[in-house]
């Protein structure tokens, strides 16, 4: 088949997965956030506020773009559409799924794969401190300026341990390529134990891991290093003087940025799209399993519901669950979803554990969060990667 | 019609991108504009890099000194609020002299390269493939490791240099 048809066939469907999701994303976030305080959340919009995204994009893109007098116009501009290009451009090198073959055409589930993949995803995010940087300095208010340096600042300081944290698995698995990765940690121990980097031999790259989520934390911009954001006390930062798209891009680049490392996350440490037992002891009913427990308690909530219409809408989403998890049984989809549910499984815990840590941490103030990246992160990722080059080297 | 290949054509807009950016940083008035022009440089370069094989290269350029070192540029420029710069009056001296003297480096630059460098064989894009990290790293480790080190000891050399400095200024 035609490879430019092909791509643009992957990239559709990519790109159109990648914005619903980002769009819903911070519905989720909202609403996970809400519950861990004990509120509902948004509740307006449809049933239990499922299309509250569109009605965000709607007001976001309907709102007056404002540029502020004195601003340097060209980098005002420039700034958060480079952020959000950039934060897009990084899932072209994420694989999801293994080789398949659809309709007779041989293809990767995955955009393309570089030789050089996780350098692509790190120049990319060096890349992506302009943004921030322009954002601040070219919007003619101190509180931004101090904001884009403030952030940049911190995205600089933390790349360190993240990178650092990134080579310690790259040591055993000798490629740079994400899909030979994901290849490189298939496979069990005694049959059961899966070969993921957190897990293999000889050297079990679990704080690795934990490094590199602490420092993807900050890279993103999240709580609790969440200062660039900080509206109470910081008066925000980079994006205090934009309005409507320009706000926008900035959000939607900084979720973006959040499923990219989730995505890298799964790919180093947690074995891609490999199950985490054998399929011999059942693994593949792993989805049908999760969605039928989910339509179980959607019926059981759905019968002693509170309000008139929970009655209708908990069962008919129950219903929704049960068709999810019979397309699991169909042996012949089988090859091609459950691949693709443990990537989302795997990815989707940890944007969850972004959020549960969003609801559950305070603000670091900036200084520790400088003196915690120096003389904390960084010496133990550097103590970390010795410890792995010296027992690679020696095993 | 002869097809045109895409690498050609790439190279040809990079090139000009390339160009185009390295004369705009020396245009532009204020330092800002020409901080990311040299960026625009550095990028292009990468891609050109990429073009010719050398993946590796591409990558380190854009996260070393796009990524790294001219957003510490930008930094410094960001905090010294530097503005635009005046062009200085004694323009017509810096042109007078520097024309001849641009032009007597260039023809003299192109008399050299066509006298004593030998015809080589064009360019091929993708006629090159040790660009591959482990081609980069097999011979940074093996053939060039004494200049490696070597380099790696001057770096060193050169933050202890600027610890000691900063060090003077603190007490």
């Amino acid at each position: 088949m035609n490879f430019f048809l092909l791509s643009l066939i992957k990239t559709a469907i990519v790109t159109f997965a990648l914005l619903t999701l980002l769009a819903y994303l911070q519905l989720v976030e909202r609403k996970v956030l809400a519950h861990i305080q004990l509120r509902p959340g948004p509740y307006r919009v449809g049933p239990h506020g499922f299309f509250q995204p569109l009605a965000d994009v709607i007001k976001l893109v309907t709102k007056e773009g404002v540029i502020p007098p004195g601003a340097n116009k060209f980098f005002y501009l420039l700034a958060p559409v480079l952020g959000v290009a950039l934060a897009l451009t990084a899932i072209v090198v994420i694989p999801f799924g293994p080789e398949v073959e659809i309709f007779g055409v041989k293809t990767a589930m995955g955009l393309t794969d570089l030789n050089i993949g996780i350098l692509f995803i790190l120049a990319l995010s060096s890349i992506g401190v302009y943004a921030i940087a322009l954002g601040g300095w070219a919007s003619p208010s101190k509180y931004s300026l101090l904001g884009g340096l403030r952030g940049s600042a911190q995205m600089i300081s933390y790349e360190l341990p993240m990178a650092l944290a990134i080579v310690a698995p790259l040591l055993m698995l000798n490629t740079l390529s994400l899909r030979e990765m994901v290849d490189g940690q298939a496979g069990f121990y005694f049959g059961f134990i899966p070969k993921w980097s957190i897990f293999a031999a000889p050297a079990p790259q679990i704080f690795s891991f934990i490094i590199f989520l602490i420092a993807v934390f900050a890279e993103t911009n999240r709580v609790p290093f969440d200062l660039p954001e900080a509206e109470a006390e910081l008066v925000a930062g980079f994006h205090t003087e934009y309005s409507s798209m320009g706000f926008a891009s900035f959000f939607m680049a900084e979720y973006c940025n959040i499923v990219t490392v989730c995505c890298v996350a799964t790919v180093l440490f947690l074995g891609g799209w490999h199950p985490l037992w054998p399929a011999e002891y059942g693994s593949n009913y792993v989805a049908p399993l999760v969605f039928l427990i989910a339509a179980g308690i959607l019926f059981y909530h759905g019968r002693q519901g509170l309000r008139r219409w929970d009655k209708v809408s908990f069962p008919a989403t129950g219903v929704v669950f049960v068709l999810l998890a019979a397309l699991f049984l169909v042996p012949v989809l089988q090859p091609y979803i459950v691949p693709l549910f443990w990537f989302a499984a795997k990815a989707g815990t940890i944007i969850f554990v972004f959020i549960w840590i969003r609801g559950t941490l305070p603000r670091f103030r900036y200084d520790q969060l400088m003196r915690f990246a120096w003389t904390f992160l960084f010496p133990l990722a550097v103590l970390n990667l010795l410890i792995t080059a010296l027992v690679v080297a020696l095993v | 019609m002869p097809s045109i290949p895409l690498d050609a054509i790439l190279f040809l807009v990079l090139a000009a991108i390339a160009v185009g950016s390295a004369i705009n940083l020396v245009v532009q008035t204020h330092p800002i504009n020409s901080a990311l022009s040299l960026v625009g440089v550095m990028i292009s370069l990468a891609v050109l890099y990429l073009l010719l094989g050398g993946e590796f290269i591409a990558a380190v350029q854009v996260i070393v000194y796009a990524g790294a070192i001219m957003v510490l540029f930008v930094f410094v420029i960001m905090l010294l609020n530097a503005g635009a710069e005046r062009p200085r009056t004694r323009l017509s001296f810096s042109v007078a002299a520097g024309v001849p003297v641009l032009l007597a480096f260039l023809s003299a630059a192109a008399y050299f390269i066509l006298k004593k460098v030998p015809p080589a064989e064009g360019v091929t894009f993708g006629g090159f493939t040790g660009g591959s990290p482990r081609a980069v790293g097999e011979a940074l480790f093996t053939r060039y490791l004494l200049p490696f080190e070597v380099t790696s000891i001057l770096i060193l050399i050169a933050i202890i240099g600027a610890i000691v400095l900063a060090m003077k200024e603190i007490d």
